[in-house]
């Protein structure tokens, strides 16, 4: 197997700002980042709220949130595609095969990442901090703010987690998207599909970008975390 | 001593050439995802099997990839649907013994509705103009299958570059996902008949346009060259081959039917 030539296409591509390969990387990186916006004044609430809050069922919640970490994204695509199929029960909406449909199958998976890791950040935290900025007379939101923002290398971590999983997603993105080329095809789809056609440089080239940003946003996070270590 | 260790000894001899021929007795067949969505491989195989010992396995993708897959010596032979890249094929020596084998026809399929009024129509190339007129969507394998392929040529007749943003859907995927993905955006795709019959009950497609001459899909069948890779089975690949031109194979292509309906019509030149 040839490996340095469609190395060296796979970077020409780039380079040449080759339209529907700038395409296949635009649409993951904006629905990926759009569904962690979306998650994030739900997602933060919600693990606060299980990490501080006694209630009924919590306990029962938070096992269920935390194997939910590892259901199949390919299973999320099956349940998404039958749900939204035309002989499907939301049919109607006319969603299979939209960059939303991918959108919704992000929000599920990230869903329990956030959450769950929100939990664990805030029960890492001082547990003096909110009751102190409670008695100084900070609203329970603000209190929970404060919290939030002194643990925010964890939560950041939690975002990172999350990111790192829908971006790398194929199984769902391929169910529900359907690799529709300038429209729901998106960087893992590409590789896999690619890949099975003999387009290996594109293949190449794609990797190679998926790999760069899911792994530099980890480092960068790391790096932010060594400079808060410091103190 | 010895004589304990003989039955143990003769026994792994027994395994390791068992092994050995169970080896030399499978081969690789590199095809289309038609031939393996209408189920016409699994029907044939076991027979094929039966009569010879020897397992064909096959990775089914498009024509431009099942030929690709060979030029790297991955598959032993191929069976597709583009003369011309099978001619190319041939030409760069790649492949030795091409054989016309079957063929069955396209046909251009949309939901009933029909939103651009392509119904009675004989012309496909002037079908698909009328598609793009209308502005309705269009579901294209994009995968350079033969189907991909005889789609584009269908284009190029009426002087159209397909790529109308939203509504031409180049999804680089087999026949069957692209029939469900034109049903569901409520469009038109072009088709292979097998296909269509295997999926008729999953989609709710009609068959709109038939008949064009330029319509008919031949498919031929190649062995990998041996002189050129030397681990690929050829032994086996012409074993395959001549199975599947004899009147044997012939019969067998003609008579497997789905829902009553002949899949593929013989097409070998018997001698």
């Amino acid at each position: 197997m040839e490996l340095l030539e469609p190395t060296r296409q796979a970077f020409a591509l780039l380079l040449s700002g080759d339209r529907a390969l700038w395409s296949v990387i635009w649409l993951s990186l904006w629905v990926s980042v759009l569904s962690l916006l979306l998650l994030a004044p739900v997602c933060l609430p919600a693990g606060f709220v299980l990490a501080k809050a006694a209630f009924p069922g919590r306990r029962a919640l938070v096992v269920l949130l935390q194997g939910l970490l590892s259901f199949p994204t390919v299973v999320v695509g099956l349940l998404l595609y039958l749900l939204l199929s035309r002989r499907g029960p939301l049919g109607g909406l006319d969603l299979l095969f939209t960059p939303t449909a991918i959108l919704i199958g992000y929000l599920i998976i990230a869903f329990p990442i956030l959450v769950v890791f929100t939990i664990s950040a805030v029960q890492g935290a001082d547990q003096r901090l909110y009751e102190t900025a409670r008695c100084l007379g900070a609203s329970r939101f603000r209190a929970m703010l404060t919290t939030l923002w002194e643990v925010r290398f964890a939560v950041m971590a939690a975002f990172v987690n999350a990111f790192g999983r829908v971006i790398s997603e194929v199984g769902c993105a391929l169910l529900v998207g359907g690799n529709i080329a300038g429209l729901t095809r998106n960087i893992p789809t590409a590789i896999a599909l690619e890949t099975s056609k003999g387009e290996f440089a594109y293949g190449i080239a794609l990797g190679f970008v998926l790999m760069v940003t899911a792994v530099g946003v980890t480092v960068v996070l790391a790096w932010l975390q060594g400079e808060g270590g410091l103190e | 001593m010895r004589l304990r260790y003989f039955p143990f000894l003769l026994a792994c001899l027994a395994l390791i050439l068992g092994g050995a021929a169970a080896q030399a007795q499978s081969m690789r067949l590199a095809t289309t995802t038609s031939t393996a969505n209408t189920g016409l491989l699994d029907y044939l195989l076991p027979k094929f099997q039966q009569r010879t010992g020897i397992t064909v396995k096959y990775v089914a993708v498009g024509t431009g990839a099942a030929l690709k897959i060979a030029e790297q010596g991955d598959a032993d032979a191929v069976m597709v649907h583009d003369r011309e890249a099978e001619d190319r094929f041939m030409a760069k020596g790649f492949g030795v013994n091409r054989r016309d084998l079957m063929y069955n026809d396209f046909i251009i399929l949309g939901v009933p509705q029909d939103p651009a009024r392509l119904r009675g129509m004989k012309d496909a190339s002037a079908a698909l103009k009328r598609i793009r007129d209308a502005n309705a969507a269009f579901v294209s394998r994009g995968d350079q299958s033969g189907t991909h392929i005889r789609e584009l040529s269908l284009w190029k007749a009426v002087g159209i570059e397909p790529t109308w943003a939203g509504y031409y859907l180049s999804i680089g995927q087999g026949m069957g996902t692209a029939l469900i993905m034109a049903f569901e955006k409520h469009g038109y795709v072009l088709a292979d008949r097998g296909t269509y019959i295997a999926y008729k009950d999953k989609v709710d497609l009609q068959v709109l346009v038939e008949g064009d001459q330029r319509l008919l899909n031949p498919y031929g069948v190649i062995a990998v060259n041996p002189a050129r890779y030397g681990k690929v089975n050829h032994a086996a690949a012409t074993r395959f081959i001549d199975w599947l031109v004899s009147k044997e194979g012939q019969d067998l292509i003609a008579g497997y039917k789905i829902k009553g309906r002949q899949m593929f019509f013989p097409m070998a030149a018997q001698p």
